[in-house]
C-alpha cells in the first residue's frame, strides 16, 4: 500500500510535536518547526504522489477492522485539503516565528496549540467515520479557542469564551445527530451510511441537528456573531489560521455528509435554504465589512461574507444535472482553496500594515502606499482573488459557480455572485482609497521584518496562480469523489 | 420502534430530555459557570442517547461505549479549557458573564 | 517548443516583467527605472514589429494552455489584434518618455510606472486574446491596473474620480462576465474566429443571444464610454497628463471599442449580427454618443475636459464603423482606432505641455500660446485638424470611409450624423486654435518649469512632435503599405472573405 508511512504520520506527527513542544523549554518551542515543517511537507507530498499514482484509497489504521478500527480515506478531496493545510499552516508558522518575538508570553503557548490544531485538521480531512470527525472537530476547536485567548486581553478572552460556547454547542448538536444516526443504522462510516440511510423521520432529525451544529461552527449567517471578534481580535498569524483553515473543517464535513446521504435523503428545500443563508451571509458580511473601521475586523467580516459563497454548493448539487453538479463541486472547492490562500494573505498583510503604522484603524493608513508598497501589494493581490476578479483563484471559482448556476437553471444565484463581487470590491477598495490618499505627511513608518512581507506575498501570489493553473488541482480534487465523474 | 417509552428506549428518551434541559439552561443562563454546567448536562444527554439507542436488541455493542468514553474525555478537556478561560476572564474583567453583543 | 507562441508571451512579458522590476525599485533609483522602462518599451516594439511582419505574411502565432476543463488561455496574433498591439506598443514608448519628463521630481514614481507598465500589459493581453475568456481576464486586469493611476495624485477629487471609475468599470465587467459565461454554457469555449461561431445555433436561442449581446456590449460600452455610460471619463481627467493620454488615446476606451469589434466580428459574425438586427441599434447608440459628446465638449472651458468629451465622441466613430454592415464602413471604423489614438494622444500631450510649462489649464487662458510655444502649438493644430476631418488629415480619411460605408449599408441618416459632428468638432476646436494663434497674451506667463534649450523640456516635446508626425503621416501617406488604412483593409478583407 502506497503512502503507508505518511498517512498516519499526518496527524501523529503534529500530535507528537505538540506534546514534545510542551516538554521543552519555551525558547526551543519555535525551533521545533524546523523539524516539523519539512516532515509534514514531505508527508503531504508523499500522500499526493500516492494519490496521483494509485488513485483514491482507504487506509486502515493499525490494520484493525472498522467499526473498532479506524478507517482513513485518502481521496482527492482529502489530499487537496491536506495540501492546502500544509501550505497555509507552514507559511503561517514561519510568519508566527518572527511575529511572536514581540509577544513572548503568547509565543510559548502558540506552538503546542498550532501542532494540536494541525493534528485536528488533518484528522478531519482523513476521517472516514462521523465519530472521528467529531473528535477531530473537538481537537481543532479547542486548540483554536486556546489560540484566540493567547492575547490575554479582556477582549480576547471574551472573544475566546464566546467562540468556545458556540463551538461546544455546535459539537454537541453534531454529536447528538451522530448518536441518532448510529442508533438508526448501526454504522458510523460514510460508506455504511451511504448504503443504509433512508429517508425517514430519524434521519431528518439527525441531519437537522448535524447541519445546525456545523453551521454554528462554520459561522454561517445568521450564526456568525462569534466569528468577527474571535478572528479579528486574535494575533495576526492566529487570525490567518482560523479564517483560512479552521472554519473549513466543519464545512468539509457537511459537504461530505451531504453527498454521502444523497439526493433521496437530503431535501431540496434544505438545500435551497442553505443557499439562501449563504446569500444572506454574502450580503450581510460584505455590508458589515464595508462599515468597519478596524482593518482586521474588516477582514474578519469578509470571511463571514466569503463563507456564504461556499454554501451555494448545496442548491447547485441537489437534484441538478451531473454536469451542473460537477461544476458546482469544482467551483466550491476552488472557492474554498482560493479563499484559504487569499484570506491568510489578507490577514497577514493587514497585520504587516498595522505593524507599519502602529494602529489598527483603517483611517490611519493614509498615504501608506508610499511607504509599504509590498505589504499593500500582497493585500491587493489577495483582494483581487476575494473580489473574484481575474486572474485569480476566486475568479476561476466564480466562473465555475456561475456556469453551474446557469446550467442548473437557478439564475437567482447569479445575482448573489454579481452583487457579492461588487460588495467585496467596495470594502477592499475602501482600504486602497485610504492608502492612496495624500494626507498629513507621515514621513516614516516602522519597517516590519522582511520575512513577514515575503510570507504574505507568497500566499497572495499562490491565490492568483492557482486560478491560472486550476486544471490539475481540480482534476486531483475530483478523484474518488461522488461527483465530477461525468 | 413500538412502544417508544418502554424498555431500553427509556434511556434514549431520558437522554433527549437531559439534552433539552441542558440546552434550555445553556440559553437561559448568563453566568458562565451555569452555562458550563448546562453544557455538561447536554453532553451526558447525548452520551445517554448513544448508549440507549444502541441497545436496540442487537446484543451488546462495544462501539457506543468506546465512543462515549472518547466523548467523556473530550467533554472533560473542553470543560477544563472553558474553566481556564473563564477564570482569566473573571480576573481580567471581574465579570461572570459575557458582555452582550457589541 | 513552439517559438511563434512564445513570442506572444514575450510581448506580454516585456511589460509585465518591467512592471515587477519597477515596483521593487526604490523611489530614488531614477536612472535604473528609466532604463528599465525604455528598454522594455523598445524591446516590445521590436517584438511587435517582427510579429506584424509575420502576420502580414500570414504566419500563425498562437499560445494556449488549459486553465480549467473546457476553458483555455489563448493568445493569438491576428490582423485585428496585432493592429491594436502595434498602436499600444508605439504609444507606450512615447508616453513613457513623456511621463518620465512630466513626473520629474514628483512623488510615488515607482508606483506610477509599475502600474503604468501593468496597464500596457493588460492592453496587449486584450489585443492578443484569442477567446472571450482570455479577453475578459485582461479586460478586468486593465480596470485594476488603471485605478491606481486615476487616483495617483491622492487628492479628494482624484479619489472621488477613482471611485466613480470603479463603479462603472466593475459593474460593466460583471455584466460582461455574465455574457461570457452564458455563451460558454451555450457553445463552450468561445474562440475568436473571423465570421463568428454563433450562426450555427438553433433559432430558438436567438432571443437569448440578443440578451447576451446586450449584456456584453453594455459591459464593453462602459470602457468605450458609450452614452450614457461615459460619466467616468471626464471625471478621470484629474489624473496626470500621461495617464489621460494613455487612458484616452489607447488603453481603456480602445479596449472597449476593440472588444465590441471582437464581439461583432469574431464572436457573433457580422452577417449574423445583421440578421439578428443588432447593428442598427448599435449604430444609433454610437450616433447619439457622437453628437452628445461633441455638444458637451462645446461647453467645457477646461482643456482636458474638452478633450475628454471629444474622446467620448470620437471613440464612437469606431463603434459606428463596426455597426455599418459592409466592408467600407468597417475599414473606416477600424482605421479610426489607430487614427483617433494618434491624434488624441498628441492633443493630450499638448495639453500637458501647456499645463506643465505655462501653468495653463483653461482654454480661456491660452491666448497667444502659439507665440510662446510654437512647436507644441503646431502639434496641437495638426491634431485638431485631424479631429475635425480636414483633408488630407487622418480624421478625414476615417470620416470619408465611414460616410461611404453608411451609404453602402443604406443608412443614409448616418451621413447627417457625420456632417453635424464634423461641424461641432470644428466649433469646439477652431476657437482654441484661434486663441492660440491669433490672440495676444495680455499678461506674463507664470512659467511652471525651468526651460531647457527648447520651448519646454525635450522629454515633453519630442513625444508630442513624434505622435503628431505619425498622425499626419497616417493621413498623408494613407495609400502606402502598412498605413492604418492599408492594415484595416487587410483585416476587413480577411473578415469579409469568410
Amino acid at each position: 500500500m502506497i503512502g503507508l508511512w505518511s498517512v498516519p504520520l499526518l496527524f501523529a506527527l503534529p500530535l507528537a510535536l505538540g506534546i514534545l513542544s510542551l516538554l521543552v523549554a519555551p525558547a526551543w518551542r519555535a525551533r521545533l518547526i524546523f523539524i516539523g515543517l519539512p516532515l509534514l511537507v514531505a508527508a503531504s507530498l508523499d500522500v499526493l504522489a500516492g494519490l496521483a499514482t494509485a488513485g483514491p484509497q482507504v487506509y486502515r489504521l493499525g490494520d484493525w477492522i472498522a467499526p473498532l478500527g479506524i478507517n482513513l480515506v485518502v481521496d482527492g478531496l482529502a489530499v487537496g485539503m491536506i495540501l492546502m493545510t500544509t501550505l497555509v499552516a507552514s507559511l503561517s508558522a514561519l510568519y508566527a516565528r518572527v511575529y511572536l518575538r514581540d509577544h513572548p508570553p503568547a509565543s510559548s503557548f502558540f506552538w503546542p496549540l498550532l501542532w494540536f490544531l494541525w493534528a485536528g485538521m488533518n484528522g478531519i480531512w482523513l476521517a472516514e467515520d462521523i465519530f472521528n470527525l467529531y473528535v477531530g472537530l473537538e481537537v481543532m476547536g479547542l486548540a483554536a479557542v486556546g489560540m484566540v485567548a493567547l492575547r490575554a486581553t479582556p477582549q480576547a478572552l471574551a472573544a475566546a469564551m464566546r467562540y468556545l460556547l458556540a463551538a461546544l454547542l455546535g459539537s454537541l448538536a453534531y454529536l447528538l445527530g451522530v448518536a441518532l444516526l448510529y442508533g438508526a443504522y448501526g454504522t458510523l462510516s460514510m460508506a455504511g451510511l451511504q448504503e443504509a440511510a433512508t429517508n425517514n423521520a430519524t434521519t431528518q432529525v439527525a441531519l437537522a441537528l448535524i447541519i445546525l451544529g456545523l453551521l454554528l461552527k462554520t459561522a454561517l449567517f445568521p450564526l456568525h456573531a462569534w466569528l468577527p471578534p474571535a478572528h479579528g481580535g486574535a494575533l495576526t498569524p492566529v487570525s490567518a489560521l482560523l479564517s483560512a483553515l479552521v472554519i473549513k473543517g466543519s464545512f468539509y464535513i457537511l459537504m461530505r455528509l451531504w453527498l454521502v446521504l444523497g439526493p433521496e435523503v437530503t431535501p431540496e428545500l434544505t438545500a435551497q435554504l442553505l443557499g439562501v443563508l449563504g446569500a444572506g451571509a454574502v450580503f450581510f458580511g460584505g455590508w458589515m465589512a464595508w462599515r468597519q473601521h478596524h482593518l482586521k475586523q474588516l477582514v474578519a467580516y469578509s470571511t463571514v461574507a466569503q463563507i456564504g459563497y461556499l454554501f451555494l454548493f448545496f442548491p447547485l448539487v441537489t437534484n441538478t444535472s451531473p454536469e451542473a453538479a460537477r461544476l458546482a463541486w469544482d467551483g466550491t472547492l476552488m472557492m474554498l482553496v482560493a479563499h484559504a490562500l487569499a484570506k491568510a494573505a489578507l490577514f497577514l498583510s493587514a497585520g504587516n500594515l498595522i505593524l507599519a503604522v502602529g494602529s489598527p484603524q483603517i483611517s490611519h493608513l493614509v498615504g501608506i502606499s508610499r511607504f509599504r508598497p509590498m505589504s499593500l501589494f500582497s493585500f491587493g493581490l489577495a483582494g483581487v482573488s476575494l473580489m473574484g476578479l481575474p486572474p485569480s483563484g476566486g475568479f476561476t471559482a466564480k466562473w465555475l459557480l456561475l456556469h453551474s448556476a446557469i446550467l442548473s437553471g437557478q439564475w437567482w444565484w447569479l445575482i448573489v455572485l454579481f452583487l457579492g463581487g461588487l460588495l467585496s470590491a467596495a470594502y477592499i477598495f475602501k482600504v486602497f482609497r485610504m492608502s492612496f490618499r495624500e494626507g498629513p505627511q507621515i514621513d516614516r513608518s516602522v519597517t516590519p521584518p522582511l520575512t513577514l512581507d515575503v510570507v504574505a506575498l507568497v500566499l497572495a501570489a499562490s491565490a492568483i496562480v492557482i486560478g491560472l493553473f486550476a486544471h490539475l488541482p481540480l482534476h486531483w480534487l475530483r478523484m474518488g469523489s461522488m461527483l465530477g465523474m461525468g | 420502534m413500538s412502544g417508544a417509552i418502554s424498555g431500553y428506549m427509556v434511556f434514549a428518551w431520558s437522554g433527549v430530555l437531559l439534552f433539552g434541559l441542558g440546552l434550555f439552561g445553556f440559553i437561559a443562563h448568563r453566568h458562565l459557570l451555569r452555562r458550563l454546567l448546562a453544557f455538561n448536562i447536554m453532553g451526558s444527554g447525548a452520551f445517554l442517547v448513544l448508549v440507549g439507542l444502541a441497545q436496540d436488541g442487537r446484543g451488546v455493542d462495544p462501539v457506543p461505549h468506546a465512543m462515549v468514553i472518547t466523548g467523556i474525555v473530550v467533554a472533560v478537556a473542553s470543560t477544563a479549557l472553558a474553566l481556564v478561560v473563564f477564570r482569566r476572564w473573571y480576573r481580567a474583567s471581574g465579570r461572570t458573564d459575557l458582555p452582550e453583543d457589541t | 517548443m513552439d517559438w511563434n507562441g512564445l513570442i506572444l508571451l514575450g510581448v506580454l512579458a516585456t511589460s509585465l516583467v518591467a512592471s515587477g522590476v519597477i515596483f521593487l525599485l526604490a523611489e530614488s533609483r531614477l536612472v535604473m527605472r528609466t532604463v528599465v522602462n525604455l528598454a522594455a518599451a523598445v524591446l516590445k516594439l521590436l517584438l511587435v514589429g517582427w510579429i506584424i511582419w509575420g502576420v502580414y505574411q500570414a504566419v500563425e502565432y498562437e499560445f494556449r494552455f488549459t486553465i480549467i476543463e473546457g476553458v483555455d488561455f489563448i493568445l493569438r496574433a491576428d490582423a485585428l489584434g496585432i493592429m491594436f498591439v502595434g498602436l499600444s506598443s508605439l504609444l507606450w514608448l512615447f508616453t513613457t518618455i513623456y511621463a518620465i519628463g512630466y513626473l520629474e521630481k514628483a512623488p510615488n514614481r515607482s508606483r506610477f510606472f509599475g502600474f503604468f507598465s501593468l496597464c500596457v500589459a493588460s492592453t496587449v493581453g486584450i489585443a492578443l486574446a484569442g477567446n472571450l475568456f482570455t479577453f475578459l481576464l485582461f479586460y478586468e486586469l486593465l480596470t485594476l491596473s488603471t485605478y491606481p493611476l486615476v487616483v495617483h495624485r491622492g487628492t479628494r477629487e482624484s479619489l472621488r474620480a477613482g471611485q466613480v471609475y470603479l463603479y462603472f468599470t466593475l459593474g460593466g465587467g460583471a455584466l460582461l462576465l455574465f455574457g461570457v459565461v452564458a455563451l460558454h454554457v451555450l457553445i463552450g469555449d468561445t474562440e475568436f474566429v473571423p465570421g463568428g461561431s454563433l450562426a450555427v445555433l438553433d433559432p430558438s436561442l436567438h432571443p437569448m443571444l440578443i440578451i447576451i449581446f446586450l449584456m456584453m456590449v453594455i459591459g464593453l460600452g462602459v470602457k468605450a464610454a458609450l452614452f450614457p455610460l461615459h460619466a467616468w471619463l471626464p471625471m478621470a481627467m484629474v489624473a496626470p497628463a500621461p495617464v489621460s493620454a494613455l487612458l484616452h488615446a489607447v488603453a481603456v476606451v480602445k479596449a472597449g471599442a476593440f472588444g465590441i469589434a471582437r464581439v461583432v466580428y469574431d464572436v457573433y459574425g457580422i452577417e449574423f449580427s445583421q440578421s439578428l438586427g443588432l447593428l442598427g441599434p448599435l449604430a444609433v447608440a454610437a450616433s447619439i454618443t457622437i453628437i452628445y459628446g461633441s455638444l458637451r465638449a462645446l461647453a467645457q472651458d477646461d482643456l482636458k475636459k474638452r478633450l475628454a468629451f471629444s474622446t467620448v465622441s470620437q471613440v464612437s466613430y469606431i463603434v459606428l464603423g463596426i455597426s455599418l454592415f459592409g466592408p467600407v464602413g468597417a475599414v473606416g471604423g477600424l482605421m479610426h482606432l489607430l487614427h483617433q489614438g494618434l491624434m488624441k494622444i498628441t492633443l493630450f500631450f499638448c495639453a500637458g505641455n501647456y499645463a506643465e510649462t505655462l501653468g495653463v489649464h483653461k482654454i480661456s487662458e491660452l491666448d497667444g500660446a502659439g507665440e510662446r510655444m510654437p512647436a507644441t502649438s503646431v502639434a496641437f493644430t495638426l491634431g485638431a485638424f485631424g479631429m475635425i476631418g480636414i483633408p488630407p488629415m487622418a480624421g478625414f480619411i476615417s470620416k470619408w470611409y465611414l460616410g461611404i460605408g453608411a451609404l453602402e449599408a443604406q443608412m443614409n441618416w448616418v451621413l447627417g450624423v457625420l456632417i453635424i459632428s464634423s461641424l461641432l468638432n470644428a466649433a469646439y476646436f477652431l476657437p482654441i486654435l484661434y486663441r492660440i494663434w491669433f490672440r495676444k497674451r495680455d499678461r506674463l506667463w507664470c512659467e511652471g518649469k525651468v526651460l531647457g534649450r527648447f520651448e519646454t523640456q525635450g522629454s515633453l516635446l519630442i513625444p508630442t512632435l513624434a505622435t503628431a508626425a505619425f498622425a499626419l503621416a497616417a493621413g498623408v501617406l494613407a495609400g502606402m503599405p502598412f498605413s492604418p488604412l492599408y492594415w484595416a483593409d487587410l483585416i476587413v478583407s480577411r473578415e469579409y472573405l469568410q
